[in-house]
């Protein structure tokens, strides 16, 4: 024990970079996220020994509902903060290495709020040690999700440690086995959804695909949004060479923002021509159904739309409107992984057979447990981030 | 060849064939017509069959289990008494916000205004090719080997659920008291591993709508029903290459 909190504090830094000027406001805040995080958490507890059944919104017909929303979208974030962080410091164009330390450490702190959420979902999240070892099974692709993200944290926390130590060499390396190891395991994750036969709106090629080039602009978005957010809570000043990575960073949000959007117009009118049978009511119901507002408003205006044009507007220029737009991005990020997650089981199993006091549609609401555990999950992240930026320092790179 | 011998010997023209061996010839000619004309004609009433029901009837001789066990649905003969569902809840301790078995009422508009009423029995399929079984990270569910029943141990589910969303039949249900996802077994813990031969939901069924029984045996009710000539036999979704056990008919 002392020797892993020796290691612990070995690794932070003693002096230099950033420190917390304004220590009440900032011990204020950390005490909100903390009580936050706990409410969330006694909220999970308690709905993994209540059960599910007599606790959320999840049912028969929709097994997954919002926790697995936020668990996807903290899982794209991590991953798209590797593949950030990894163009400065694994491929080595300088612009990209500013950002790079905090990319490496939020993508640390979101895959570990993604599993916090997660292991609430999870109804019996204590038997996945022994039972995902002693059951391996090699065509599922939650199982290779679930054991390559946990390696994944590994290569993530050493190449985070080797950082802390200066140690580049090894940290480069685990950094690029990091990118491998998240780029195959979130891609796995998109499979879990695209290799189920007998849910057409997600089925197919397109969501390992997607999931990747989502990450990319999730990642730029993120790292934006944390990055900003911390120099202006702290009241630090954000340094040329900062803000010079900070529009390059800005510029490729905008070029994934494009292309996620391509990618989003063509899935709808792949998902219309023809009716083709369970994808079209999806769709529908997304285009001009009752998730209208969580599509036009969230998905494409928030989290595509408006975020690039801001960005073009100023020639990715502007800190303070790359921030909103990273703020709107995030926002409408979030509405993509929920509609992506709870309209993928909208569609019923027996739809178009004529079957009366049969749905139409299943319908779901996350229940206010639901809603707390999320909640809690997004301040626990919250959280973490702001200790890292007190801790060590603003992240401020060292070295190079 | 001595000429004025052949010039003797019986003629062999038309003439000579006796009205009795005419007959037979004519009822031999007309039985083989007959028998490749009404062979075209079934020929084509299979292919018609055939493509009704597209494969989805196992291939003779190429079942993967012996015993390989399946439920015939003989559908028009439910009559929504649901006494199935009350001896699967009884046998096998199934909670009221759960099933393993339950009835879908399907509707179908005839002429002028009229409609018939269809009950549709639905269970676990047992499929061949089981979308559940492969998406499970722990194999807490499985195919059995020797039974082809996909079965679950509840100890081992880590509730993640994804074998609930990858099932085309909704036929999965998490439950709590179990703390696992439960599922139609073919009763093979509460019925079958200890002798009995049928379901429970068979067992219970008054209108003999639902059969069960093993595929790999010729001589069983299951295997004769799904090959009864003219008749059309189909499955749930088979769209999704689950290869469905569970087989419905109206003969």
């Amino acid at each position: 024990m002392n020797v892993t909190i020796n290691t612990v504090l070995s690794i932070l830094p003693k002096s230099g970079g950033l420190t917390v000027e304004r220590e009440k406001f900032f011990n204020i805040s950390i005490a909100v996220l903390a009580a936050l995080s706990l409410v969330g958490i006694f909220s999970g507890v308690y709905a993994l020994w209540a059960g599910h059944e007599h606790t959320f919104g999840v049912s028969r017909e929709i097994p997954w509902g919002i926790l697995i929303a936020a668990y996807v979208f903290f899982v794209v974030t991590s991953t798209g903060l590797c593949i950030v962080s990894s163009i400065g410091h694994v491929f080595g164009f300088e612009n990209f290495a500013p950002i790079a330390k905090r990319a490496v450490f939020l993508s640390i702190v979101t895959i570990i709020s993604g599993f916090l959420v997660i292991a609430f979902e999870i109804e019996n999240t204590w038997r996945m040690p022994i039972a995902n070892v002693i059951g391996f099974n090699l065509t599922s692709n939650i199982w290779w999700m679930g054991t390559l993200y946990g390696l994944y944290l590994v290569f993530m926390v050493i190449e985070f440690v080797m950082l802390q130590l200066d140690n580049h060499k090894l940290a480069t390396a685990c950094g690029l086995a990091g990118l491998l190891t998240g780029v195959v395991a979130h891609s796995n994750l998109g499979a879990v959804f695209g290799l189920l036969n007998g849910r057409e709106f997600w089925h197919g090629p397109y969501m390992p695909i997607y999931f990747i080039v989502s990450a990319a602009m999730s990642g730029c978005v993120a790292i934006l949004f944390f990055t900003y957010l911390a120099y202006r809570f702290n009241g630090w000043a954000i340094d040329d060479k900062l803000k010079t990575s900070l529009q390059s960073v800005g510029k490729l949000a905008a070029l994934m923002m494009a292309v996620v959007l391509f990618f989003t117009t063509w899935k709808m009118i792949a998902g219309v021509t023809g009716n083709p049978p369970g994808k079209y009511e999806a769709m529908a119901y997304l285009l001009h159904g009752p998730y209208t507002v969580n599509f036009w408003i969230g998905e494409i205006t928030l989290g595509l739309v408006l975020p690039f044009f801001l960005i073009l507007c100023v020639r990715a220029e502007s800190l303070r409107v790359i921030f909103i737009a990273s703020v709107a991005g995030m926002i409408g990020i979030f509405f993509m992984r929920y509609d992506l997650v709870v309209v993928g089981q909208l569609v019923p199993h027996f739809a178009d057979m004529g079957l009366v006091d049969y749905p139409e549609m299943f319908s779901y609401t996350p229940s206010c447990l639901e809603a707390l555990t999320t909640m809690g999950g997004f301040a626990f992240c919250g959280l973490l981030f702001l200790l890292g930026e007190k801790y060590f320092r603003g992240h401020v790179s060292s070295g190079h | 060849m001595d000429i004025k011998k052949l010039e003797r010997s019986p003629s062999e023209d038309l003439s000579a064939i006796s009205s009795r061996e005419r007959r037979e010839f004519l009822r031999l000619g007309l039985a083989i017509t007959g028998l490749y004309l009404g062979g075209s004609v079934l020929s084509l009433v299979s292919v018609k069959d055939a493509a009704a029901f597209g494969g989805v009837v196992p291939k003779i001789g190429e079942y993967p289990y012996n015993p390989h066990y399946t439920m015939v649905i003989r559908e028009e003969l439910c009559i929504d008494c649901e006494r199935c569902k009350e001896a699967c809840v009884k046998t096998n301790q199934v909670p009221s916000y759960g099933y393993r078995t339950t009835i879908l009422e399907r509707r179908r508009q005839l002429t002028e205004g009229k409609s018939e009423t269809i009950f549709m029995p639905v269970l676990c399929n047992h499929c061949n090719r089981p979308p559940c079984v492969r998406v499970c990270p722990t194999t807490a569910t499985w195919k059995d080997e020797k039974t082809g029943i996909v079965m679950m141990k509840p100890s081992r589910c880590i509730g993640c659920k994804t074998c609930m969303t990858a099932c085309p039949y909704n036929a999965r249900y998490f439950q709590e008291e179990k703390r696992a996802v439960d599922k139609c077994d073919f009763c093979w813990e509460t019925r079958l591993s200890k002798g009995e031969t049928t379901t429970a939901c068979a067992a219970a069924c008054p209108a003999d709508v639902r059969v069960f029984g093993n595929l790999a045996d010729q001589k069983s009710r299951v295997y004769q029903l799904i090959h009864t000539p003219e008749t059309i036999v189909w499955t749930l979704r088979p769209e999704t290459g689950a290869l469905p056990n569970v087989f419905y008919t109206n003969a």
